[in-house]
């Protein structure tokens, strides 16, 4: 008996932790394309462009939609916007490239079909699905890559596995980030605001501090060592400076910031001088 | 017999030419989120790149944007870059985007925008469309926990004085003219789908601290400070150049007055002369003489930008000097503690 006993359906693994994180904007583009979608399509289609990170992970920076033609059993996309669109994309940032490509609503037959059209262009697409319809009541952003069925040695069909997703952003991001959030803004927050909302937040974090200590104290919550060692390390961080030192440094930075503010408001003074002086000025 | 509720579709037509004045310039998060990216990824480099939307009564809706790609100091660039333009925006168009341009924005660095090439790029917009805005945005001050976007609008008379191109002082002691007037900033609201903000609540959770709280919260703003001012005297150096040209050409006008009343006088002693030996009085005016050639009085423009600029680096030094005050009376309460 020559043959194998069994043969067992088997899958293989997914490669080595593949994970992608996703840049806000990228959401932000497909909600708008969903809004924006023609009135006949259920769904909006489109690309994802961006780079792989040197350890594996996929970084998923830009997408833009493409127009697609949907009936009950085949899905048909625009090729050739799409190539149009990479390479204009392209030409303002050449390090973009496709990573993948997404879809508003779940993952359907048609799926596969685009997700081997995408194989063609790029090494193991992500396929993103972002459900806009809240069908389980909760906002989900899933990501999947294609991993193959094979039973012995032949390739069977692929699956969908969903893979870990991270959504990231920049700094810079996150300053505008209180501003993004409500549906609308009526102006955008100044310096001095920012500064104030930001000492709210600090100050509300001092008093937690202070309410879990106090707990801690009267026994009324188990004290973690952890968190005790890490406060213990904080409060030892102020450096230990004799008070007229540490006073002697205030007042310099204070003298400092007067000092320019003042210089700015003799500029300022000079500057109306000047004007007046260049526009009033006539030879009779 | 005409009822005054429904008015004749004469008048709804004559008052359609009033256009009000715009007041909001409203955007959407996604704009501001891709004109962030994009500022951010090139920088220290000065990018820009073109803005779309809606023109709505006295707001300005900004719907979405594109990116310009660097342009190369080439001459077949130019016909490169009007295609890229026009390929873009009939692609966003199949999708359903509005494509109608509605100003463009620019990258800057510490506030130095003010240049003859943004209002000359004012001009040329300002020729096509009706109202358009140009939107900048400081990715240097996002290290120091602001978001530094401003929408910018040439004011009107400024705009009437440029086509004449006339900056003469008198011209802008009619019009009441300063210095600030030359740019209006327009106040911004930020709008977002209600999708979006489902999405941005479920995804986010509220942390209490985040990074841009931290870069706030730094205490060391000396080199911010340093760049400011060192712009800040460059600033004054083009300033004093340009006082200095005034001042010449002054000197030089109130020489040619002088010159002119000797030569005038000289003349007039000659008629007198000539009179009394009957002769034909010579004119008064001479046209080939050099000194009556009017000299031609420098143009105000550029100390204009100039004394901008200078105007913008002081209110950003009052701005962050600001911040540290705050920051230096925090540190000190917490060390009392």
């Amino acid at each position: 008996m020559g043959s194998s006993g069994q043969t067992v359906l088997q899958y293989v693994p997914s490669p080595a932790s593949v994970s992608a994180k996703v840049h806000p904007l990228v959401i932000f583009n497909i909600c708008d394309c969903y809004v924006r979608r023609p009135d006949q399509a259920e769904r909006v289609i489109g690309t994802l462009l961006g780079s792989v990170l040197p350890d594996g992970t996929v970084d998923i920076r830009n997408s833009y939609a493409v127009p697609h033609n949907e009936s009950s059993d085949q899905v048909a996309l625009d090729i050739d916007y799409h190539q149009n669109m990479l390479t204009s994309h392209q030409k303002v940032n050449p390090k973009e490239a496709i990573v993948g490509w997404f879809s508003t609503g779940g993952v359907i037959g048609g799926s596969a079909l685009i997700h081997e059209f995408y194989s063609r262009e790029v090494n193991n697409p992500i396929h993103l699905t972002v459900d806009t319809e809240f069908r389980t009541g909760n906002a989900s952003i899933k990501a999947f890559v294609s991993v193959g069925l094979s039973l012995g040695d032949q390739q069977l069909a692929a699956q969908f596995q969903e893979i870990p997703l991270d959504l990231r952003m920049v700094e810079a991001e996150q300053i505008g980030f209180d501003v993004l959030k409500p549906t609308i803004v009526d102006k955008l927050p100044n310096d001095l605001e920012g500064m104030e909302a930001t000492m709210e937040r600090l100050l509300a974090l001092i008093d937690d501090v202070y309410k879990y200590v106090d707990d801690v104290v009267e026994g009324r919550i188990a004290p973690d060592n952890k968190i005790g060692r890490f406060l213990s390390d904080t409060v030892a961080a102020l450096p230990k400076l004799s008070p007229n030192a540490f006073d002697k440094l205030v007042n310099d930075s204070l003298q400092d910031q007067l000092l320019l503010l003042y210089l700015s408001s003799i500029t300022r003074t000079q500057l109306s001088l000047a004007e007046k002086l260049n526009t009033a000025a006539q030879i009779l | 017999m005409a009822n005054t509720a429904t008015r004749s579709f004469l008048q709804v037509a004559v008052t359609e030419e009033a256009t009000p004045p715009l007041r909001v310039v409203q955007i959407e998060g996604l704009v501001i989120l891709k004109i962030i990216k994009h500022c951010k990824e090139f920088s220290p480099a000065l990018v820009t790149g073109q803005l779309l939307g809606l023109d709505v009564g006295s707001v300005l809706e900004v719907t979405n944007c594109f990116p310009f790609p660097i342009r190369e100091e080439d001459e077949e660039v130019e016909a490169e870059g009007a295609n890229y333009q026009l390929e873009m925006m009939r692609c966003l168009r199949e999708v359903n985007v509005d494509n109608n341009t509605v100003g463009w924005y620019q990258s800057t660095m510490f506030g130095s925008f003010q240049t003859v090439e943004l209002i000359e790029t004012f001009m040329n917009y300002q020729e096509n469309i009706r109202r358009c805005v140009c939107i900048i945005y400081d990715p240097s001050r996002a290290n120091q926990g602001v978001l530094a976007l401003k929408a910018l609008k040439l004011s009107d008379t400024f705009m009437e004085l440029y086509r004449t191109n006339n900056f003469k002082g008198e011209k802008l002691r009619e019009k009441n003219l300063s210095f600030v007037d030359i740019f209006e900033e327009i106040p911004i609201k930020v709008s977002n789908s209600a999708l979006i903000s489902a999405f941005m609540t479920e995804l986010e959770a509220d942390i209490p601290v985040t990074q841009c709280d931290y870069d706030r919260l730094h205490l060391s703003t000396s080199p911010i400070l340093e760049r400011n001012v060192e712009f800040l005297i460059e600033c004054m150096d083009d300033l004093s150049m340009e006082q200095q040209k005034f001042q010449f050409y002054y000197r030089n006008l109130s020489r040619q007055e002088a010159q002119k009343q000797a030569w005038l006088q000289k003349r007039r002693a000659e008629n007198v002369a000539r009179k009394n030996a009957g002769e034909e009085p010579l004119p008064e005016e001479d046209p080939t003489n050099p000194i009556f050639k009017p000299i031609p009085e420098p143009s105000r423009l550029d100390s204009f930008l100039v004394t901008n600029q200078i105007a913008n680096y002081c209110n950003q030094i009052n701005g962050v000097a600001g911040q540290s005050f705050s920051r230096l009376y925090l540190m000190k309460a917490l060390h009392e503690k």
